[in-house]
């Protein structure tokens, strides 16, 4: 007897198993195509350029090549236009982030009650989030140009400049242009994601709050800005990484001119290897804004975990 | 005490128009300059309209410049960009939203990494990996690169629209015999239509706009995207103001055709990984 279920229980047990290998492969059957594609196209180049770091790769040099070690680094210690860069990166990405953030809030508050014509409003004003970054570099670096832009004229007859300049070709000022654009360009973005926060605050709140006598201001700084705070804090610690390797408006507008004053390190990387088809050196300088990245995710995920063990 | 809260709405609505105002001025002088005749460009400056408006300059770019074949390029490679990385990210995006498998952890922690690391690290070694291909100055070339861009966050998106449709849905199909494949493809994918056009249109839109890596990939002109064509018009002929906002406002176009269709989905795709914005 026992012989025997055992054997008629065999087959049986075998399709089960089949089918669970089945079941088990099947997600990584339908994720496969993705992740393959993700492997080759930016896991593969991103160790490839880590190499080239340590190696002489000069695109036109087919006799570069050879591991170099740390030369490229060396060389980075000393490079005053990489120190410039570095700062103009904290500069253009700390600016951009604050205004964008600032007026960002203001226009998720004035968005979040309804009123006619809410719709249509909306969609203007988040209209510049779809203008591709190529065109808003152009567009306002037209802006600023003296010959057909009309800004200079008004900064001029403001009294604010002595004579109608380009700000883009002025040292002192040019760094403004493009942070102008990079704000008039990424308000949208911390509009819309602050505006779906404030509306999933629940509407009784301030209700209850008001009823007990908390005026406009209170309700604001005691219901709105706590429940928003999770929302903006996430927001702006991904837009400062996003912003600081955001590239394209200087590349478009002034290219790090005039005399590298707007040059920030992912333009820098973008022109060491495009310009001058220093491929070795480029992602030397790669890896050294990889490696500050990190550190700075690493603060944010330790004052973070700071945060909630205080609480 | 009446008047009050009048004010507040005054001031509540000076303030939506100086912020429609700001948004929409550059594209407003982007226009303008494209439609005033070049005699009256330098003698009018900065009047709000010019006195004479014609479309000379849209005439020229669209009959004798090359910016047709970089908008049919642009429309090549982000069109196909937007069909694959929809299809692959519908794929990936469903196992995520519906298995619990060993490596999804794995795989979540990837798809972030992508979205993390500066992408102006990997010009260089993109660029020698295509060259010996064949796929630099080519336009499959870019639509590669472009599709692995844009897979991680269209994942992410596309699982958020799988995850608002119930899962008794395929579970009934099941029963009823069908296997799990045919019923996503025959009741989920159906269902999520509104998700698939929104993927489509924030990776065209994302697309649309790339420049760096075509800068980098590609060098003729034969093969040229928009934004390559146009800066290689602007450092050319920087004289041309005219053309070159007339060809500003043709590479808008279609940029803002896919706003108004991802409009209503915005919010769940910047939340699904940041986009280019």
């Amino acid at each position: 007897m026992a012989h025997v279920a055992r054997q008629s229980g065999l087959p049986a047990s075998r399709t089960p198993l089949k089918k669970r290998i089945a079941d088990g492969a099947a997600p990584y059957l339908y994720s496969a195509p993705a992740l393959i594609l993700i492997v080759t196209v930016m896991l593969v180049p991103l160790v490839l350029g880590v190499s080239y770091a340590f190696r002489d790769i000069q695109l036109l040099n087919p006799f570069s090549g050879a591991y170099i070690g740390l030369d490229h680094f060396r060389a980075l210690a000393e490079d005053q236009a990489f120190y410039r860069a570095l700062r103009n990166t904290l500069w253009w990405t700390g600016a951009s982030v604050f205004f964008q953030f600032v007026f960002g809030l203001i226009l998720a508050l004035l968005l979040d009650k309804p009123f006619y014509g809410r719709g249509l409003a909306q969609a203007l004003v988040f209209l510049p989030w779809a203008v591709p970054s190529f065109l808003a570099g152009l567009n306002w670096a037209w802006l600023f140009n003296p010959v057909v832009g009309p800004l200079p004229h008004w900064f001029y007859a403001l009294g604010l400049m002595s004579e109608p300049n380009n700000i883009l070709s002025n040292p002192q000022l040019a760094m403004w242009g493009p942070i102008i654009a990079n704000v008039w360009w990424g308000i949208p973005f911390f509009a819309i994601t602050l505006l779906a926060a404030l509306q999933a605050i629940p509407r009784d709140l301030y209700e209850a709050a008001s009823i007990d006598g908390a005026g406009p201001v209170q309700r604001f700084l005691s219901i709105t800005l706590p429940f928003l705070a999770p929302t903006i804090a996430i927001t702006i610690l991904l837009r400062t990484v996003w912003i600081s390797n955001f590239a394209d408006l200087i590349i478009v507008m002034t290219n790090g001119g005039p005399a590298d004053r707007t040059q920030i390190v992912a333009s820098y990387i973008f022109t060491q290897a495009f310009k001058r088809l220093d491929f070795g050196y480029a992602s030397a300088i790669a890896l050294v804004l990889l490696a500050l990245l990190l550190a700075y995710s690493m603060l944010i995920v330790i004052l973070r975990q700071w945060l909630l063990s205080k609480d | 005490m009446r008047a009050k809260p009048h004010l507040l709405t005054i001031a509540h609505r000076l303030a939506i128009l100086a912020y429609i105002a700001f948004a929409l001025f550059p594209l407003y002088w982007l226009l303008k300059v494209a439609v005033t005749p070049n005699d009256l460009l330098y003698s009018e400056g900065i009047r709000m309209w010019p006195s004479r408006a014609s479309l000379e300059h849209f005439d020229f770019v669209l009959r004798h410049s090359a910016f047709p074949v970089f908008f049919k390029n642009s429309l090549i490679v982000s069109g196909s960009t937007a069909v694959i990385v929809t299809v692959l990210a519908s794929l990936s995006g469903y196992a995520l939203s519906r298995f619990n498998f060993r490596g999804k952890y794995w795989l979540v922690a990837l798809m972030l990494l992508t979205q993390m690391f500066p992408l102006v690290m990997l010009v260089a070694p993109i660029f020698k990996i295509l060259s010996p291909l064949g796929l630099t100055n080519s336009l499959t070339g870019l639509v590669i690169v472009y599709t692995a861009f844009n897979v991680p966050f269209a994942t992410f998106l596309m699982q958020s629209f799988f995850d608002g449709i119930p899962k008794d849905l395929e579970e009934a199909a099941m029963i009823d015999g069908a296997t799990q494949f045919v019923a996503f493809r025959q009741i989920i994918l159906p269902l999520t239509l509104p998700g698939i056009a929104a993927t489509l249109g924030f990776v065209f839109t994302a697309a649309w706009s790339e420049l760096l890596f075509s800068l980098m990939l590609i060098s003729g002109n034969d093969q040229a995207t928009f934004p390559v064509g146009l800066l290689s018009f602007v450092s050319k002929f920087s004289v041309d103001f005219g053309q070159m906002m007339a060809a500003g406002v043709l590479a808008l176009i279609p940029a803002c055709l896919f706003f108004l269709l991802i409009q209503r989905y915005l919010v769940q795709g910047l939340t699904a990984g940041a986009v280019k914005g």
